[in-house]
């Protein structure tokens, strides 16, 4: 699987994804299940890489970065695999650290901006008070410094010093996107997890909290993952480019190439499905649902939904094979293992 | 400011309406009998002594005139009202002739004491253990603390208090079971009188405090157990925020406000509650008064505290909603 | 709801126990059909004996059985709680869906009366009608009055269902195909509804046996009914505790007292069965 181009690159991992599979393991009344959310992902982000992660809704993403950062209580468990952040020479595994090291970690290290940001902030707190709870302690400066710093941030990030006089409700919806990804990044981490940052929003507000985010990146040369099921943001923000699906990891690679030369099916859909300027033709959708992920199909999770499906593709899954320098792709069809790929 | 302005309106309208019905209510019922209150009342009264005649015929046409019976139904409507509102309830009779205002703002200290106390107490304790328990899931002792929380909270007061009074009046004699400071002792700030008056509370407050406790104790788990799964609280967790200020900032401030709603909605029944365990330990309040006028057939003292009861009920409930929105800002712009 | 029940009784243990409890005080209650005595007969026994084997609970100054006339007192008492639980229910039931369904101002104004009912203290009022009726109160019209009173809370909570049943998506689906109102509400919503009502008639009938026992203690009911709070009236009047005849006073109320923890078990965990959160794992809907 793993390329010697690969290899130049991995002094420079910020983060290491290996093998991971983490169910939802629920009992109720008799009735017990797994529903696998994440079902044996490997991926790698490197310093100072903008990491995308696309998938419609369900798929997965979301209960995939949960688990990188450790955010999972019951019922999510992890099963199998292991989560490694590099910063800076200190290498961990974040599941074999103890709760103290964790929080010193957290914030300083790595920091996370939430899906749907309107509830992110404790509502009974004023802005401010997030930031002392959050970042006061990585700061190491008395409360006075610490609160400048602060407003420095803020200012250098365009933002009104005066929010954090504000409870969260009286701010707007993109302006508390705003403030957590001032919040997220005021420690300066190495990696920021950013998950549906722009879903919420309307599309000018939008546009702005993405140029933010990059700007955020640019200033503090952090690493980041964005998961967002748009792939307009994810050709505009990001470096590279993963497509989940049904759990799984079904293509990876550089952003731009995997856009313009989609090799799954599904990621082909899945681009298709973006409006062009001067498109006449009307938008093909894709037939049928995605799996439970209680029950999956056997095989390639796609095949029930795959044109090009074949009888390999109903009995055995397909591992994820390298077609082209960094960019990776699971189908039988597409890339063939030690095959060349079907026209 | 005025969408505060707005809140407190709305929160007013709402106690001028309970006011309303409920006195209603307490009208409705005194004269929805088919029996009429003053012969009743003189019956009563005239069972017990031996009162002359003339004495009894004077008694009735005053009786007549004091419970508002003169006149067609308007009037009598009329006249209860202005009693209520302006307090007078007119002489009692078992304790001619003390007016019964006087001797419900005797009592109504000792109820309203033992009511904040023992509420205050129960609110806190319930609330601090449901908190814990909830966020704490794994932890044994608070486990048997809910289990035995929820065991002694379906009983009602009576039998708590009854419970109470056996163990440590009969069994176990350590506490003063009756009144509420011990007799003969000189009244005033001094700390003979402080502590007996503290050791008569005892009981009567325990046995507010153990059953109260216990719907507070399920009521802030299940708050919490659900708060924990909020994304500010995911967020802060995030973030490595220390397990002490997620729990006391973050969830349990914030379950705090719909238990407050509820404190203001349980009230009446945490009063009915009061009432009940004064009887059983002979607490000097309103409870106590209320049970003896019953006895005694005082009408218009039994008329007294009911009005007197809704309207200090909706006065309490009243000032909690106008203090509520210091602990959620976000009711200000609803 | 028999799958409902079903499942409870097999995986609830709370459930299970509540069960158990209510179902033992309910068993002893019926004992009142083979009663040897009748319930108001007095001296029929020897007075005063403590438990042994002829008189397993003792019998009391008034020369009765305290286990045959417990078994009426469970009952009368069992029977008042139901009544008011069922009559309160046909007002909360009706409130509470009609506030839920409308919504807007009707929802407004009901339930500001209701908090009205919420707020009001009960037992102020509950005293002052025993007052003005005294010989003529009866145990129907305290049932009567208490369902009268008792139904706020509860509307509350099934208003709660109503609102949220009527704004989720499935009902929409149920009005644009052309459903009638009356089969959405009674084909779709009641399995939603019928758990929030039994976990409701629990709370109620605890609610009302309590409040019962408090004023028939005190003698402000009808005395010659035997409930489980005329029995402790009757022992207080005779000072049982002072005179050592614990038993009279202690075997109601600990039946009493299981019987509470057994209707509140029975609530509770019907409650945790039909919270959205458990439901929604049961379901095993998972996003994201």
């Amino acid at each position: 699987m793993s390329a010697p181009l690969a290899k130049v690159a991995d002094a420079e991992r910020v983060l290491d994804v290996a093998n991971l599979r983490a169910y939802y393991q629920t009992w109720h009344f008799g009735v017990s299940r797994d529903v696998r959310a994440v079902d044996g992902v490997t991926l790698h982000v490197d310093r100072n890489e903008i990491y995308g992660l696309a998938g419609e809704s369900s798929c997965g993403k979301s209960t995939l970065i949960r688990t990188i950062v450790r955010a999972i209580r019951p019922p999510l468990a992890v099963v199998e695999g292991s989560v490694r952040f590099d910063f800076g020479g200190r290498a961990c595994d974040i599941y074999a650290l103890d709760r103290a090291r964790l929080a010193g970690i957290r914030w300083r290290h790595l920091s996370y901006i939430l899906q749907g940001s309107m509830n992110v902030l404790n509502p009974v707190r004023r802005v401010r008070e997030s930031f002392v709870d959050f970042a006061f302690r990585h700061i190491g400066k008395p409360m006075p410094q610490f609160l400048a710093l602060v407003e420095d941030h803020l200012a250098r990030l365009r933002l009104d010093p005066a929010v954090l006089g504000s409870f969260p409700h009286e701010l707007s919806g993109g302006m508390r996107q705003r403030v957590t990804i001032a919040l997220a990044s005021v420690c300066r981490p190495d990696f920021i997890v950013a998950d549906e940052p722009t879903t919420a929003l309307d599309v000018v507000v939008q546009k702005d909290v993405l140029a933010l985010l990059r700007e955020v990146q640019r200033q503090i040369r952090s690493s980041m993952i964005l998961v967002t099921h748009d792939i307009g943001v994810h050709a505009n923000a990001t470096d590279r480019l993963g497509v989940m699906y049904a759990g799984r990891l079904i293509e990876e690679g550089r952003t731009g190439e995997v856009i313009r030369e989609p090799r799954h099916p599904y990621t082909a859909q899945l681009v298709t499905s973006l409006p062009r300027i001067g498109d006449i033709e009307p938008k093909q959708g894709l037939d049928g649902a995605p799996p439970s992920l209680a029950a999956p199909p056997p095989g390639c999770r796609f095949h029930p939904r795959c044109p090009l499906a074949m009888e390999m593709c109903r009995r055995e899954h397909p591992p994820m094979v390298e077609v082209a320098a960094g960019h990776r792709v699971a189908c039988w069809v597409k890339a063939p293992p030690g095959g060349m790929a079907a026209p | 400011m005025q969408a505060y302005a707005i809140y407190a309106l709305k929160r007013l309208a709402q106690f001028v309406l309970v006011v309303f019905i409920g006195i209603n209510l307490a009208y409705l019922i005194s004269h929805a009998t088919p029996i009429d209150p003053v012969e009743q009342t003189v019956s009563a009264a005239t069972s017990f002594g031996n009162a002359s005649p003339e004495a009894i015929l004077m008694m009735r046409a005053s009786l007549r005139e004091l419970y508002g019976l003169e006149g067609g139904a308007v009037s009598q409507y009329a006249a209860f009202w202005r009693r209520v509102l302006v307090g007078d309830f007119g002489p009692s009779l078992s304790a001619f002739p003390t007016p019964v205002s006087t001797l419900i703002g005797r009592a109504l200290p000792w109820t309203v004491g033992l009511l904040s106390v023992s509420t205050c107490l129960a609110f806190a304790l319930g609330n601090l253990l449901g908190g814990l328990a909830g966020y704490f899931r794994e932890s044994r002792i608070l486990k048997l603390a809910g289990i035995a929380a929820m065991a002694v909270h379906p009983i009602p007061y009576y039998i708590v208090a009854f419970v109470l009074l056996i163990v440590f009046g009969y069994l176990w004699p350590v506490l003063p079971i009756s009144g509420g400071y011990r007799i003969n002792t000189p009244w005033g700030w001094n700390a003979e009188f402080v502590l007996s008056v503290v050791t008569h509370a005892i009981l009567p407050v325990a046995s507010l405090v153990l059953v109260g406790v216990g719907g507070w104790f399920m009521g802030m788990r299940s708050l919490v157990s659900n708060i924990v799964s909020e994304d500010y609280v995911v967020y802060a967790e995030l973030a490595g925020v220390s397990r002490g200020r997620i729990l006391g900032a973050y969830v349990m401030r914030n379950a705090l406000a719909p238990q407050v709603t509820g404190l203001a909605m349980s009230l009446g029944s945490i009063f009915n509650g009061a009432i009940i365990t004064e009887q059983v330990f002979g607490y000097p309040g309103i409870g106590t008064l209320l049970i003896q006028a019953v006895h005694a057939g005082d009408y218009s003292l039994v008329i007294g505290i009911a009005s007197v009861s809704i309207v200090a009920v909706s006065v309490a409930v009243l000032i909690i909603d106008l203090l509520y929105p210091l602990l959620d800002p976000r009711v200000k712009v609803a | 709801m028999f799958t409902v029940l079903r499942d409870l009784l097999r995986y609830r243990t709370e459930f299970r126990f509540g069960a158990i409890l209510t179902g033992f005080i309910a068993a002893f209650a019926a004992l009142s059909l083979v009663s040897p005595y009748p319930p108001q007969d007095q001296f029929v026994v020897p007075p005063d004996l403590p438990p042994s084997w002829s008189y397993w609970f003792g019998t009391t100054s008034r020369g009765q059985d305290v286990f045959w006339q417990l078994t009426f007192a469970i009952r009368n008492t069992m029977l008042f709680g139901l009544s008011v639980a069922v009559l309160s229910r046909l007002v909360s039931i009706a409130i509470g869906m009609w506030s839920g369904y409308k919504g807007g101002i009707v929802d407004r104004l009901l339930m500001s009366v209701n908090d009205t009912f919420i707020v009001i203290p009960l037992f102020p009022l509950l005293v002052l009608f025993y007052f003005v009726l005294r010989d003529r109160m009866s145990w129907p019209l305290l049932a009567l009055a208490m369902a009268s009173l008792g139904w706020a809370y509860d509307a509350r909570l099934i208003r709660a269902v109503a609102l949220s049943l009527s704004s989720r998506e499935f009902t929409q689906q149920c009005v644009f195909s052309g459903m009638r109102t009356r089969e959405i509400v009674f084909q779709e919503h009641l399995p939603y509804v019928l758990p929030i009502v039994f976990y409701t008639t629990m709370n109620n009938m605890n609610w009302s046996i309590g409040l019962e026992v408090t004023l028939s203690v005190l003698g402000f009911t009808d005395i010659d009914t035997p409930t489980v709070g005329v029995m402790i009236y009757w022992a207080n009047q005779h000072t049982a505790l002072v005179a050592g005849v614990w038993w009279w006073v202690f075997f109601p109320v600990l039946f009493v007292m299981i019987l509470f923890i057994g209707l509140f078990l029975l609530a509770i965990s019907t409650n945790e069965y039909i919270d959205p959160r458990s439901r929604l794992a049961r379901m095993g809907d998972v996003s994201g």
